[in-house]
């Protein structure tokens, strides 16, 4: 029975390797408390905060807010890369697909040009944009006389990101160059500096519901990953099945990146670290995403709002680490040579 | 024949839109417990036949019948419980691993929101051992070669537990040791009692195996029925157009091409 001796091995190399996973954050998250630019630079002393109230007023309303909202994004962004993978058969998809995130751009960019840049303003007309995008995919996609459901979504999300991507530049255009301009092209290269406990409120239900049912149907999506005559032979009802996770992993980037904006590459990257380290199947992916891509997020966060004076753009830290993981990560994929 | 399992009647069947019928007229009964082959060239419709018994596709006219039950009537989930389909091949974007593609055949009996219980790992794992697969769990479906990887699509057809198999063209990219192992497999299988339907366009493989022979060509039927009645160099010729002898070699059909230039 050396199919069982082999299995044992596995779980047991998968277990130790949950267990790094789950310490990693917890560490992750408590450390980044500690982290930042109050009272000196990088570390504030754990005593502060019996003694000092500036120091517990900033971790209480600025701090954790703000690092619980890098952990929802971070998750949810993975999450909702892994399960768009899984459902395109597709592994370099990213959440951006489908008009999201160029739509919540757009809704940004309008808010700033048309209304005023009060973060509340620019979240709720983003959120709005962002669901318009996934609507006007959807509905194109329907229109469509040619090609399978996917294929057809997949080139109606491309058309409706190249709309909005335009709209977007043509509002940089006409946008006033010394006031909105600045705000605009911060909000597009993301962040997390406006978030309090209310923009994790606006958040928590969309995130909440959106990965609850990833979680619960995370075997599930296994099979959407096959072709469609497969899938439908071991009994999914591939079309509800499909749009299902697509509108609950959309909503979820949507909400997020109404937030903190286009954070690039966390979508894309995590679901490939995810799978080298548990193996193919979105049972163990998902869960293992959520926990990578908040680890992640909140690592660049805590970064973006340590190392300088003056705020990164946290879109600019996932990308650049992002991208050196995948080169990193596709000069160490290929045949392994079994012993 | 012994009783059908399923009974097909007046099928027919076209493309959305097109008013040309790839299948015309089609009247079978296939028996339970046994093994038939759909032969025919290249289009004759073969696959068009096997989609419509897997329920993927839906008749343009008549009607197919499982187990005395208009196949329409029947649930998702109830087909999927007990029609199980192999593809001729199939692409996989990720590098799942044989254990969890086969594991794949027990979502038939799983709901949606459930994940594998420890049972349904180890009825998985048996129909490995069953196929000579156990050495292969932990390996990626994408390592596989053409033979290994017919067999692990078997194997998670079979994690089902299936009444009917559908099969297509589960022999054509491959060698002839390959070949005699999926085709033995498929005879084991009619023996524990599953129907077996496979399309085929190679004779040898229909004749060695199947007890039952369908033949097809430009979506109709040329001839049905048992192996030894069907299979003959007259009705053979005319479903390829071109002209083949049948011999018996201890006594089993072979077909041989007839070539006059030689």
């Amino acid at each position: 029975m050396e199919s069982r001796t082999d299995l044992t091995r596995l779980s047991a190399r998968r277990a130790r390797s949950w267990g790094m996973l789950l310490a990693g954050l917890l560490l992750t998250f408590t450390l980044s408390i500690f982290i930042g630019r109050y009272p000196q630079p990088y570390w504030m002393p754990l005593r502060l905060l019996g003694e000092d109230e500036l120091a517990r007023q900033l971790v209480l309303s600025l701090r954790l807010p703000r690092i619980l909202a890098a952990l929802m994004m971070g998750a949810s962004l993975a999450a909702a890369g892994n399960v768009l993978q899984m459902v395109f058969s597709n592994p370099i998809v990213g959440p951006g697909i489908l008009g999201v995130s160029q739509g919540a751009a757009f809704g940004a960019a309008l808010a700033i040009l048309t209304l005023s840049a009060a973060p509340l303003a620019v979240e709720l007309s983003a959120l709005l944009f962002a669901f318009l995008g996934l609507g006007l995919s959807f509905l194109i996609a329907r229109q469509l006389r040619y090609g399978g459901w996917v294929l057809r979504l997949v080139l109606s999300g491309i058309a409706v990101s190249a709309l909005f991507a335009a709209g977007v530049g043509l509002i940089k255009y006409v946008a006033d160059p010394l006031t909105q301009l600045p705000e605009i092209t911060f909000w597009l290269l993301g962040g997390l500096w406006s978030v309090t406990w209310r923009e994790v409120l606006l958040m928590l239900p969309f995130v909440t519901v959106g990965l609850v049912i990833v979680i619960l149907m995370r075997w599930r999506i296994n099979l959407l990953s096959l072709s469609e005559q497969t899938a439908f032979s071991l009994g999914s009802q591939t079309g509800r099945e499909r749009t299902l996770l697509l509108v609950s992993t959309v909503a979820v980037v949507a909400s997020v990146t109404a937030i903190g904006g286009v954070i690039g590459w966390v979508g894309l990257i995590i679901p490939h670290m995810a799978r080298r380290l548990f193996g193919a199947s979105a049972q163990r992916t998902v869960p293992a995403s959520i926990l990578l891509g908040g680890l992640f997020v909140v690592f660049c966060d805590t970064l973006a709002r340590a190392i300088l004076p003056g705020e990164i753009p946290l879109g600019v830290i996932t990308s650049l680490l992002g991208a050196a993981f995948f080169i990193l990560l596709m000069m160490t994929t290929g045949p392994r040579l079994k012993p | 024949m012994t009783k059908a399992l399923i009974s097909i009647e007046n099928l027919g069947f076209a493309y959305d839109g097109d008013h040309h019928l790839v299948l015309d007229g089609l009247t079978l009964e296939l028996p339970e417990a046994s093994i038939t082959a759909v032969l025919g060239p290249n289009g004759a419709g073969k696959t068009t036949l096997i989609h419509i018994l897997l329920g993927l596709l839906k008749p343009y006219k008549g009607s197919v019948h499982l187990a005395g039950r208009n196949l329409a009537h029947f649930t998702r989930r109830e087909l999927s419980r007990m029609i199980a389909f192999v593809p001729q091949s199939e692409y996989t974007a990720f590098e799942f691993s044989v254990l969890e593609y086969v594991l794949m055949g027990r979502a038939p009996h799983m709901g949606i929101l459930q994940t594998p219980t420890r049972e349904d790992l180890d009825q998985t794992l048996e129909h490995l051992e069953a196929l000579g697969l156990n050495h292969l769990a932990t390996r990626s479906v994408r390592e596989l070669s053409g033979g290994e990887r017919q067999l692990v699509l078997i194997a998670r057809a079979l994690a089902q537990e299936p009444k009917l198999l559908l099969l297509d063209e589960p022999t054509t990219h491959l060698d002839l040791s390959n070949k005699g192992r999926i085709l033995a497999t498929l005879s084991a299988l009619a023996n524990q009692g599953v129907t077996v339907i496979f399309t085929t366009h190679d004779p040898e493989a229909a004749a060695s195996t199947a007890a039952y022979l369908v033949l097809m060509r430009q979506g109709k039927i040329v001839s049905s029925g048992a192996l030894e009645r069907v299979l003959t160099a007259e009705r053979l010729s005319e479903t390829y157009g071109i002209p083949v002898r049948v011999v018996q070699v201890d006594g089993h059909p072979v077909v041989l091409l007839n070539n006059h230039n030689r």
